[in-house]
């Protein structure tokens, strides 16, 4: 029956034309107008690590006291000090500290200019906590964290500029001047949004160059080139000035994998908070967070507003192209009562009549998502017009933009014809039958 | 073949109730030709549409091909109007979008019918009312008689047990409702249990027997000689 009903559907969308397109066209720019905001609000409101999200952490200490934190909260990084007793503790099953750097690399021979490329200095724990894919080679190892070893792992981008794409493993390369062995080679790999550093980033940029020991950067005093954040008098003329200062410039990660684990974790943050304040550093009570990385994003509020607001309206433009849509199709339906008496008389039974009625309003509901993909595509190169680059950019017309256009058109269409071929199945076929 | 006793229908109101039927009794056996009459109002098409599933009753019992069909559910109904019954309308009742072909096809493809049957179907019917060169024609390319043969066509196309037929000559000139009607004759002569509402006393007159409505209830004409003036003579027909 169903190839009978979408001829039967087929043969009523050409029977008025008109009626037809203005429907198509109200599902199709419904449609069109949702999945051009959701394909930027997807891209910036995704979970960037599904796997490990709900394992991955950020601690957050307190440094500042009530009187210069804001509204009570932790800063969003920590202070050299605070880092390093973290680090040192090693509480956590897997744990890294991270700070953005960048550098000029050298690519070797007389006629290169240096590039300039942007990495971070983290842990050798990074790369298995945030699951970080490899071309070729791994991380460096614990030991090579305590020996300051001069390794780093390079990204694909860099890999392809420096070494034409071949295996860069095992090669040195020079970095701010310095030479260092190259470990490994990372697939691309850009978590949206970058959640591990909202601090100095804003969670939408470019691929990172290089990954070098977090130790080995402190070694050779490298700034950071992210943000920082101080309070206070600053004093710090040198170098071990600034590590003793109070100003947060370094993001923590702790791995922990279950709720015990979380918990034990949180009591050595407090215990250590405890102890600061018993030997004067800190003057207030222990004031911590301990965040994953859901909570994370939200706490930093990365979603752009006008990517909610934008989606929101959009919707709203749906459901009114949808009651729209109800209405064409109701007075589409019962306009044909005398056929529908006709068709009962002769067997069919209300649900056969239902049935074909949300099968018309499903081809209707297809042609709309035809209408609203092409539309889609034609409007996701404007989405610059509304969003920052760095945000616009993230949305992409992808396969499973595709699915989902066409996915909406139809179940919201046969949706919206739920009352129509309702009221179609029951129709009286004595009462036409008797008018005609 | 189709038997209903005490059979009312009631339409109400939140002020009136209206008895469309009343004590409606009627026994129709297989293989006859029944005529209903009666003056406009007085029921004969509720019958019609009662007696075809279309339209529920208030009371009483209503067997059609034994079967007792107060209780049944949609789906049951459709099923049997279906499979046991055929319609023949006074305005023809084709699907104006659908050509000749298609609209004798409605009835078997809710049946099920694989298209091979179907369309053997569709064309021995054609043949019977004589239409075979137009199955491709639409409804509105052809002839009032034409029309109302190929709704001929359409109810037999399904071999109903019972055919139904309301005012099937009301819409067409002399020469065509008698052609309609010799059609009728004929697939009753084939065997066919026909019952056919009529306010034509000369189309009564070709029924077998002829059953009278008055008030929603069937009257004998005999015991009521102040009807006789609009009746068809009903005993020479008996």
């Amino acid at each position: 029956m169903l190839s009978y009903y979408l001829e039967l559907a087929l043969r009523s969308l050409r029977r008025n034309p008109a009626l037809t397109a203005l429907m198509v066209m109200a599902i199709g720019f419904g449609v069109a107008a949702s999945m051009i905001t959701w394909s930027v609000f997807r891209a910036v409101s995704g979970d960037p690590i599904p796997d490990k999200s709900a394992r991955l952490f950020t601690p957050q200490i307190d440094g500042w006291g009530p009187q210069q934190n804001l509204k009570g909260e932790p800063a969003d990084a920590l202070n050299y000090t605070d880092a390093m007793v973290l680090m040192r503790a090693h509480e956590a099953k897997r744990q890294t500290l991270l700070y953005p750097v960048q550098l000029s690399v050298m690519p070797g021979g007389d006629r290169d200019l240096p590039l300039a490329a942007n990495g971070y200095a983290v842990g050798g724990d990074f790369f298995a906590m945030f699951e970080v894919p490899f071309e070729y080679g791994t991380g460096w190892s614990a030991q090579d964290d305590h020996a300051r070893a001069a390794v780093v792992v390079i990204s694909d981008q860099l890999n392809q500029k420096l070494f034409g794409g071949a295996n860069g493993v095992g090669r040195t390369i020079n970095l701010g001047g310095h030479d260092y062995r190259v470990v490994g080679v990372t697939r691309h790999w850009n978590p949206k949004p970058r959640f591990f550093d909202l601090f100095s980033t804003q969670g939408f940029e470019d691929v990172s160059d290089f990954y070098m020991p977090f130790t080995r950067a402190l070694d050779l005093e490298m700034r950071t080139d992210g943000s920082n954040s101080c309070r206070g008098k600053l004093t710090f003329t040198t170098w071990d000035d600034w590590l003793q200062s109070n100003c947060v410039w370094i993001t923590p990660w702790v791995e922990l994998d279950s709720a015990a684990d979380v918990a034990r974790y949180r009591h050595f943050l407090e215990n250590y908070a405890a102890d600061q304040q018993r030997a004067g550093r800190f003057d207030w009570a222990p004031n911590l967070r301990l965040r994953d990385v859901v909570q994370w994003l939200d706490h930093e509020r990365v979603v752009p507003p006008e990517s909610r607001i934008s989606f929101m309206v959009a919707l709203g433009f749906f459901v009114i192209c949808l009651v729209n849509t109800i209405g064409l199709l109701l007075a589409k339906f019962l306009r044909r009562a005398g056929e529908i008496g006709v068709r009962r008389a002769l067997g069919a039974s209300r649900r056969q009549i239902y049935t074909q009625y949300l099968i018309e309003a499903a081809t209707v509901g297809l042609a709309g998502g035809v209408l609203g993909l092409l539309l889609t595509a034609a409007g996701v190169p404007g989405v610059g017009l509304l969003f920052p680059p760095q945000i616009a950019r993230l949305a992409q017309l992808d396969l499973s933009l595709v699915a989902l256009t066409f996915a909406v058109a139809i179940f919201a269409t046969v949706a919206a014809a739920f009352y129509p071929a309702w009221r179609a199945a029951k129709v009286q076929p004595a009462w036409q039958l008797k008018s005609n | 073949m189709l038997k209903m006793s005490h059979l009312s229908k009631v339409y109400r109101t939140e002020v009136v109730e209206t008895y469309a039927l009343r004590d409606f009794n009627i026994d129709v056996k297989e293989g006859e030709f029944v005529a209903v009459t009666g003056p406009s109002g007085s029921g004969k098409t509720t019958f019609l549409t009662i007696a075809g599933l279309l339209e529920t009753f208030s009371g009483g019992e209503y067997h059609l091909d034994g079967i007792e069909v107060s209780n049944l559910n949609d789906n049951a109904r459709s099923r049997i109007r279906n499979e046991k019954i055929g319609f023949i309308f006074q305005a023809f009742n084709l699907i104006p979008d659908l050509n000749v072909y298609d609209n004798i096809e409605v009835p078997l493809r809710y049946r099920g019918m694989k298209a091979a049957e179907r369309k053997q179907r569709i064309m021995d019917a054609l043949e019977r009312v004589g239409l075979s060169s137009r199955a491709r024609h639409y409804p509105a390319e052809l002839s009032g008689g034409q029309q109302q043969r190929v709704a001929i066509a359409r109810a037999l196309a399904g071999s109903p047990r019972l055919l139904l037929a309301d005012e099937p000559t009301g819409n067409l000139d002399t020469q065509m409702a008698r052609g309609v009607l010799e059609l009728l004759e004929e697939i009753h002569r084939d065997g066919a249990t026909i019952v056919m509402v009529t306010h034509d006393p000369e189309l009564a007159a070709r029924a077998q027997r002829n059953v009278h409505i008055i008030d929603g209830q069937v009257v004998d004409l005999a015991e009521e000689p102040r009807f006789h003036a609009h009746a068809a003579a009903p005993q020479s027909l008996a």
